[in-house]
């Protein structure tokens, strides 16, 4: 009997493709593996139809509360996605391709991550990218063992103020290398610049940084850049790229190493994946770059093409002595990044940039004119602020989120001392009403008694 | 083709935003903002769709092409994947974190817990982590379990190395080294697997862990696997499984049971997801219950009354090796392809995929050498050595099938092996799809002996030719300057 429309042989083909091996059952391939090593159980329930499996998928969909209405970022942010990036990133071709190893029936791929490439630079006022890393924490750490290279220096310093979660992933990669790694508490919700002036001398690799920041503050670094490239260390910034519509670039600002994830072009929230992580530098640093480039070149007509390009850098010809161990990129999440960035276009992203900042200052104001609300930041933010409640911000979640909002990430847990602080995300998706119901509903949540 | 930066107009949109119902925020100081707009294409939705529609035209796939490339387990994808994967696309993963939050989670929380339970049952491991985010990550992560473990017994400076074949990934050896560790390196016997005598040799109680792949990626079960991990293990090394040809043995060999002691699955190979042109794929890793101390956080644990909660504090975690819980959205693909193969479906995988890599070995064996010619599981390994008498390359080879509409199989992998030609059909082709093929790769060995000019002209029928590799690494021109 066959069941199984994906695996599609017929027993007559089974009878004769086992004759042509000469054997006498598919049993006998398996030979090989001694029988008291032989699998004693296998407990997997029973299959099931495509219909079936859809609706217990639909199920398990439906066991997740629906609706919310996000202001929360973190990393992952709640953004416009247009139909065409689902569509064109869902053509067969592109999403059931492999790696382009084979570069003249992979012109589609190749072409796609040059001009992805491309973006990145541009983005990041950056001289080159690779073709995407795995998501924006793991590419902080690729960053910082890129600097660890290129430096030959052991010692990271780490501003406080970038991303709990990034921070954590930079100390699991390195926690074998023998590398120092000492963190700056922030101040006033930005990097502490004295105290990194006494910590920087000739045994620092580089300084991470990241902006906006993880309580949303916007800071110009390009004073700090000269202070680290002062004593020979590099600037390694994480960035988001929506922002970087408005904000002053990574290259403009002095930084080395740009990283950051692009979940926020184009890709679904999908519960924290798949993104993609990306990585811009200097032009002079591009052979200790770890991962996947991709070269323009030419043909023997003359005719452009594209390759992977570099290829004595990766693990499959350096092994251990490779600039990373990263096999695979984001291939089709990139892919996304570049058609949402191609669709929104060089002034649309300046509008929504814009956008995102006009509805969180909006959102700020409103917040902050509620009795016993502060907003913390002294500096400038973009779509995400902190402020300060009158009561322990985890509770005033928990409350809010059963009302189907979620209000925001509370800093207490990342932060000592933080407990009544709440960072406050809104994108251009958010309208002013349901701002406005978010107001209203913090506003009695503060004033409300619990028993 | 042009580049979508060379179909630009300046003023041209692709999509119109939503409308601002907010007042128009006070202007950033300049300092903090960019001189010029960043260099974006300017196209109408029009261009941007067929220029993309034609990008893709310029690839072969799955869905358009036989792709036997080894060790990279093309499969079909199926389509229901997808869908299904589109149902959780807009559960933001902070929710989870957010006090009060894993109750709103618990469908995608229990969609993680319940993959983990059917990749602990296939594998033979107690645990799964589905954090990293590729077979890579997977196997840095679980080196970094193996190197926690033997911190925790007090031997971190005691264990300095981890011993790979030489048939092994390149990724096994790149990501000890992030582990810190240095790597020694076995040789392959005649018998096709790593020399045991010579294994022997180099286990001293300094080796932290021993990594396979077995099948190795010559296609082979080694049968000598519990020797080897008995050997290992009495050195109190670990075992680690490289699952990247799991495909084979579902049903039929648990490394759990052969003394593997933490393993990585590549989801985008064995378990039908898609590779998206090199990504993203997904590498839950699995361990035996002395290294759950070790995972990374947050760890999905299901309390008393059965609801599932995070656990985030655990001190002997070695942290995070990714932001959130994975790449969620390729595990949603993987979980739907489990349960709606299920047991039977799965074992049916794995035994028509050994007998589709053993037919193409015996229908190919007469024309291209066979290094090793014994019972292969999920792929084979040929060597263009007959062929090399004539001039004629694997890479040649490789281009002529490109002209004939099939993408090449893997070449010059496993470097042991001089001229791979590393054939994996998968279990989703048919026979009739793996003749043409046979025929087609009959038709290079001849073209060999008789026109061995025409099989480095090839390709000659796709928009482009062979490149000029060289000057691409020398020019460096990795992006669009403009």
């Amino acid at each position: 009997m066959n069941d199984s429309h994906y695996c599609p042989h017929t027993p007559e083909e089974i009878a004769q493709m086992l004759s042509t091996i000469g054997v006498a059952s598919v049993e006998e391939l398996f030979a090989p593996i001694p029988a008291e090593l032989r699998a004693k159980t296998f407990n997997l329930p029973a299959g099931m139809s495509e219909f079936e499996t859809f609706g217990r998928m639909q199920q398990l969909a439906g066991d997740n509360t629906p609706g919310m209405v996000n202001f929360i970022g973190g990393g992952f942010y709640d953004h416009i996605i247009p139909a065409v990036v689902d569509h064109l990133s869902n053509r067969a071709e592109f999403y059931t391709a492999y790696t382009p190893y084979q570069p003249e029936c992979s012109q589609g791929t190749l072409q796609a991550l040059f001009e992805y490439q491309t973006a990145i630079c541009r983005l990041t006022g950056l001289d080159v990218s690779n073709a995407s890393l795995y998501d924006g924490g793991t590419a902080c750490a690729e960053a910082a063992m890129m600097a660890l290279r290129i430096t030959g220096r052991n010692k990271i310093v780490i501003d406080g103020s970038v991303s709990p979660f990034s921070r954590q992933v930079v100390k699991t990669y390195l926690f074998n290398l023998d590398v120092e790694i000492i963190e700056i508490e922030p101040l006033d919700g930005l990097l502490n610049r004295t105290e990194l002036a006494s910590l920087l001398d000739d045994s620092v690799a580089a300084l991470l940084v990241q902006n906006p920041n993880f309580f949303g503050s916007i800071e110009d670094f390009t004073a700090v850049a000269e202070q680290v490239h002062g004593v020979g260390a590099l600037l390694i910034g994480s960035v988001y790229p929506i922002a970087l519509g408005i904000l002053k670039t990574p290259g403009e600002t002095g930084i080395d190493i740009a990283v950051g994830d692009g979940q926020c072009l184009g890709n679904p929230l999908s519960f924290g994946g798949p993104s993609f992580g990306f990585i811009a530098a200097k032009k002079t640093f591009i052979r200790n770059m770890p991962g996947r480039i991709v070269g323009e070149t030419v043909d023997k007509n003359g005719t452009r093409g594209y390759v992977l390009t570099l290829q004595a850098r990766e693990q499959h010809i350096k092994r251990h002595k490779a600039t990373s161990n990263i096999c695979s990129n984001q291939g089709l999440c990139a892919l996304r990044g570049l058609i949402f960035l191609s669709a929104i276009g060089k002034e649309g992203l300046a509008d929504l940039a814009r956008l995102n900042r006009d509805k969180a200052e909006y959102a700020k104001e409103r917040l902050a004119a509620i009795a016993g609300v502060t907003v913390l930041q002294v500096a400038p933010t973009f779509n995400e602020f902190t402020i300060s409640l009158p009561k322990d911000a985890a509770e005033v979640v928990a409350e809010l989120l059963k009302t189907g909002i979620a209000a925001g990430v509370p800093l207490g847990q990342y932060y000592l001392g933080s407990e009544n602080c709440l960072v406050v995300t809104v994108t251009e998706k958010r309208s002013k009403m349901e701002i406005d119901k978010f107001v209203d509903a913090l506003q009695s949540e503060l004033t409300a008694i619990h028993f | 083709m042009q580049l979508i930066y060379e179909q630009s107009t300046p003023g041209r949109r692709g999509v119109k935003l939503p409308a601002s119902d907010v007042p128009g925020a006070s202007p950033l100081p300049e300092s903090l903002l960019r001189a010029e707009r960043a260099g974006l294409a300017e196209v109408s939705e029009l261009d941007l769709v067929r220029h993309f529609t034609n990008l893709s035209r310029r690839n072969f796939s799955v869905d358009t092409n036989f792709y036997p490339l080894g060790s990279c387990t093309m499969k079909y994808n199926a389509k229901v994947l997808e869908n299904a994967a589109a149902l959780f696309a807009p559960f933001h993963p902070m929710t989870a974190l957010l006090p009060g939050g894993v109750e709103l989670c618990q469908g995608t929380l229990g969609l993680l817990y319940d993959l983990g339970q059917l990749l602990a049952d296939i594998t033979g491991m107690d645990e799964v982590t589905t954090q990293p985010l590729a077979g890579a990550h997977g196997e840095m992560t679980g080196i970094m379990l193996i190197a926690a473990y033997h911190a925790s017994r007090g031997n971190r400076d005691k264990k300095k190395y981890v011993v790979v074949p030489d048939s092994s990934h390149g990724t096994n050896p790149a990501s000890a080294a992030i582990a810190g560790y240095e790597i020694i390196t076995v040789p392959t016997a005649p018998y096709g697997d790593m020399d045991l005598e010579l294994f022997k040799k180099a286990m001293t109680d300094e080796v932290a862990a021993v990594m396979m792949t077995c099948p190795n990626t010559l296609g082979l079960f080694n049968p000598h696997i519990k020797e080897i991990s008995d050997i290992a293990h009495s050195h109190d090394a670990l075992m680690y499984y490289d699952g990247a040809n799991l495909n084979a043995i579902m049903g039929k060999v648990k490394p759990g049971d052969v003394g593997f002691d933490v393993i990585h699955v590549n989801l985008h190979k064995t378990f039908g997801t898609p590779h998206g042109g090199g990504g993203p794929g997904s590498g839950p890793v699995g361990v035996k219950n002395a290294l759950i101390p070790f995972l990374p956080q947050p760890r999905i644990v299901m309390d008393d009354e059965g609801i599932l909660q995070l656990e985030t504090a655990n001190p002997g975690t070695i942290g995070r090796t990714a932001n959130f819980f994975g790449n969620f959205g390729v595990m949603a693909k993987a979980y739907a392809y489990i349960i709606m193969l299920g047991r039977e479906g799965l074992i049916r995988v794995s035994e028509q995929a050994v007998l589709n890599a053993n037919y193409i070995k015996e229908r190919l064996k007469p024309y291209y050498d066979l290094p090793y010619d014994m019972t292969c599981m999920h792929e084979c390994v040929f060597s263009a050595s007959k062929q090399l008498a004539h001039g004629v390359h694997a890479i040649d080879i490789a281009k002529f099938l490109i002209d004939r509409g099939y993408h090449p199989p893997t070449v010059y992998f496993p470097m042991i092996v001089k001229e791979a030609i590393m054939i994996e059909p998968t279990e989703t082709e048919s026979k009739a799809t793996m003749d043409a093929f046979i025929e087609v790769m009959i038709e290079a060995a001849q073209a060999a002996e008789q026109n061995p000019q025409a099989l480095h002209d090839a390709p000659l029928t796709m928009p482009i030719s062979r490149l000029d590799e060289t000057k691409a690494a020398r020019e460096q021109k990795v992006c669009c300057v403009g």
